[in-house]
């Protein structure tokens, strides 16, 4: 590093412990997302789960890789992205209702 | 380009700064402009609708030709007149309210006017190429699936264009709220209206995709061979109904919440107070946006979906009623004990809220399951929702116009010609639609051309008629004033009315770059702080600098024409070649001109320090 580092050692140290810690995030989220995946993949092709089971399992994994993606890697968890995360979770929202509005009262 | 360059210019000049303009002021003027084009033609076809209704079994107009006319009615008042005349008032007032010096993205904000403008003109063109579009604004399958001629071709692809400029402003408008406002201006600072164009840009954001799926299964059902609505292919022609009501319930909060801004800044203005219940303002705004999306099957009691989503959507409709109470009780509270100035822009809200709460209160009526079965499908629903559009959206657009207009144009409106179109309209609007409840009651159906004499209808029917061109003498006495203001109008200094807000704190018209130094927000209603601790003006926020600025551009004028062009071509390719090769021609247009968008490097251009400060003298 530049002189820069010396002057701003305690915000160096600062940043680096921040930055480790982030890593880990980024590192644990992408061995679970890694897990869930083979996971996915495991349960149809070992067949172990009928139709029935196996869809909404397949659906709750999905939902948990999204939320990984958004909050680790998309950023959301940081400071300053509440109002990027109450326009996801309204689009989600609107989306959901269409959705089981139109299943519920059209094909159920 | 310089400051002083754009001073002195002929009417070419002028013509093409509007063409290629990304100042979201002019952009407003094109908005205010188109809509109102647009409300003109759907005034004219209003009054035509009364002329056929004057007398029972009335031949003014042909069965067909009625039909093509309600459709556009709706079609043009709602997509092509309420909601740009709304974005126009938007662009005006709410990069001002919040202290910045344009949009987020200019470039953006021009195609999204140009793609409304040139997808209205599109559905217009209809009336010249074989017949308008006659299946209801609506557009109910399997009535518009089998509609013949090409009538309804020109509404999918012209509301396909128009929609998706309106989705371009809606996203424009939220990144502007979210990422440019002015310093210490918090998301609970900011003014109403700037709250409702926020609010309703998120309805914009999550209601036109359902529009746009359902136009796009229309277009292929209709011109490509599809059978999304055919029963008898296995498709389902219900798909059509809830697509078209999942956007359609929350149009009309999109239409509505604007004006609840308008009103709400008109109102505290006007009675010198702070609005009443500011917190609980901001909140209701957003439940209603909130159960807006939970409500849309209530357009549908009796397509037969069961008792239990009757209910559910019943119940759901009717809880919109409290935080639209909450609004109109607020409204009062902050008239309560206010030093009132009534003008036109005051009289415009002030008659908004008896003429709402009588839309609110058969709103309620409607929204009852059982009572419905009686009134769908009759005028006591035309009623209902002509007091609700006219009465809020119509009201809202009048006095928003009367209030910003000095700020837009640097003149005031006149009083009395401004007073006079008032009273006429409100007039005229009671006679026309308060009648129509009755009719509907006693069972006059909606949508039918004549009606049969001695049924107790003859009566209503010719006082509504005689009602609608009392409106028709107020729109005209308005466009009069426009005219009379533009050449003779009063100037005003940037703050005429003693204002609360920042966007009184520039001069009238303001200057291209809006501020030159950022202001320094420091409460709700800043420039009444201001004023009140004796400052008088606001604080700026940062030293004066370079000032960055977009540059114009044509771009967003040929991606809209490219699209305009390929929407004939989509119309006729089936009829001839013609058709095919305007469709790929537009497309290639208007991708060639995205592509040039790409890969030109468009930095904008910079106000420099010294030519600011040689403009303050």
């Amino acid at each position: 590093m530049t002189d820069n580092a010396n002057t701003n050692n305690v915000v160096d140290e600062y940043q680096k412990t921040k930055n480790k810690e982030e890593l880990k995030g980024h590192l644990i989220s992408f061995a679970m997302m890694i897990v869930a995946t083979l996971i996915a993949f495991g349960i149809v092709a070992s067949g172990v789960m009928g139709k029935i089971y196996a869809i909404p399992v397949l659906v709750l994994l999905a939902v948990v890789q999204v939320a990984f993606q958004f909050y680790y890697f998309m950023h959301l968890k940081e400071k300053g992205n509440s109002m990027t995360a109450l326009l996801i979770y309204g689009g989600i929202w609107a989306a959901a209702l269409t959705v089981t509005g139109l299943g519920a009262i059209t094909w159920w | 380009m310089s400051v002083t360059a754009t001073q002195k210019r002929g009417l070419g000049s002028a013509i093409w700064d509007y063409l290629t303009t990304v100042d979201h002021k002019k952009i407003a003027h094109l908005y205010l402009a188109g809509g109102g084009l647009f409300f003109i033609l759907g005034g004219i076809e209003a009054l035509l609708i009364r002329i056929q209704l004057m007398k029972p079994e009335n031949d003014f107009v042909s069965a067909g030709l009625y039909n093509e006319i309600i459709t556009m009615h709706g079609t043009t008042m709602i997509f092509l007149a309420a909601m740009p005349l709304l974005l126009g008032l938007m662009n005006a007032a709410m990069p001002l309210q919040i202290g910045a010096r344009d949009v987020a993205f200019p470039f953006l904000n021009s195609l999204g006017f140009w793609l409304f403008m040139l997808g209205g003109i599109l559905l217009n063109c209809s009336w010249f190429m074989g017949g308008a579009p006659d299946a209801g604004w609506t557009a109910y399958a399997p009535l518009s699936t089998t509609s013949p001629g090409h009538g309804v071709d020109f509404y999918i692809l012209g509301l396909q264009i128009a929609g998706a400029g309106t989705l371009m402003g809606g996203i424009n408008f939220l990144v502007t709220i979210i990422n440019m406002r002015a310093p210490g201006m918090t998301y609970m600072r900011m003014p109403l209206f700037t709250w409702t164009t926020f609010i309703t840009s998120i309805l914009i954001l999550f209601a036109f995709p359902a529009l746009t799926i359902g136009l796009f299964l229309l277009m292929f059902e209709r011109l490509f061979g599809a059978a999304f609505f055919d029963v008898s292919l296995g498709g389902n022609a219900i798909i059509w109904q809830h697509l078209f009501w999942i956007f359609g319930h929350p149009e009309v909060y999109i239409l509505i919440l604007p004006c609840f801004g308008v009103f709400s800044d008109v109102f505290s203005t006007f009675s010198r107070k702070r609005l009443f219940g500011y917190t609980a303002m901001v909140f209701s705004t957003i439940v209603i946006a909130f159960l807006g999306f939970m409500v849309w099957a209530h357009h549908m009691f009796t397509v037969g979906l069961g008792p239990v989503a009757n209910t559910i959507f019943s119940v759901a409709t009717m809880a919109i009623a409290v935080p639209t109470g909450v609004k109109i009780f607020n409204w009062l509270a902050t008239l309560w004990g206010g030093r009132i100035t009534v003008n036109s822009a005051m009289l415009w809200s002030l008659a908004f809220i008896p003429s709402f709460t009588i839309g609110g209160m058969t709103g309620v009526m409607v929204a009852t399951v059982a009572a419905d079965y009686q009134y769908h499908d009759t005028y006591f629903v035309i009623a209902h929702f002509h007091y609700v559009i006219v009465g809020g959206t119509v009201f809202g657009i009048f006095a928003g116009l009367h209030y910003w207009w000095p700020k837009m144009f640097g003149r005031i409106l006149n009083e009395a010609l401004g007073k006079t179109a008032f009273w006429l309209f409100f007039i005229g609007f009671h006679l026309t639609f308060f009648i129509q409840h009755f009719l509907g009651l006693m069972g006059m159906p909606r949508r039918y051309w004549v009606f049969l004499e001695d049924q107790g209808l003859d009566t209503g029917n010719l006082i509504s008629s005689i009602g609608a061109f009392f409106m028709a003498a107020g729109v005209i006495i308005f466009f009069i004033n426009i005219i009379y203001t533009a050449a003779k109008g009063e100037k005003v200094s940037g703050d005429p009315y003693d204002g609360r807000t920042l966007e009184w704190s520039i001069a009238s018209p303001p200057p291209h770059y809006n501020f030159k130094q950022l202001p320094l927000v420091r409460g709700l209603d800043p420039l009444w702080i201001e004023k009140m601790e004796g400052n008088g003006k606001m604080t700026p926020a940062e030293p004066l600098g370079d000032i960055h600025m977009p540059n114009n551009s044509f771009i967003p004028f040929m991606i809209s024409f490219g699209l305009f062009i390929a929407g004939f071509g989509f119309i006729y390719h089936n009829d001839n070649m013609i058709g095919t090769i305007a469709m790929f021609g537009g497309m290639a247009i208007a991708l060639l001109s995205m592509l040039t968008r790409s890969v030109k490097d468009d930095l904008g251009y910079h106000i420099s320090k010294e030519e600011l400060e040689k403009e303050a003298e």
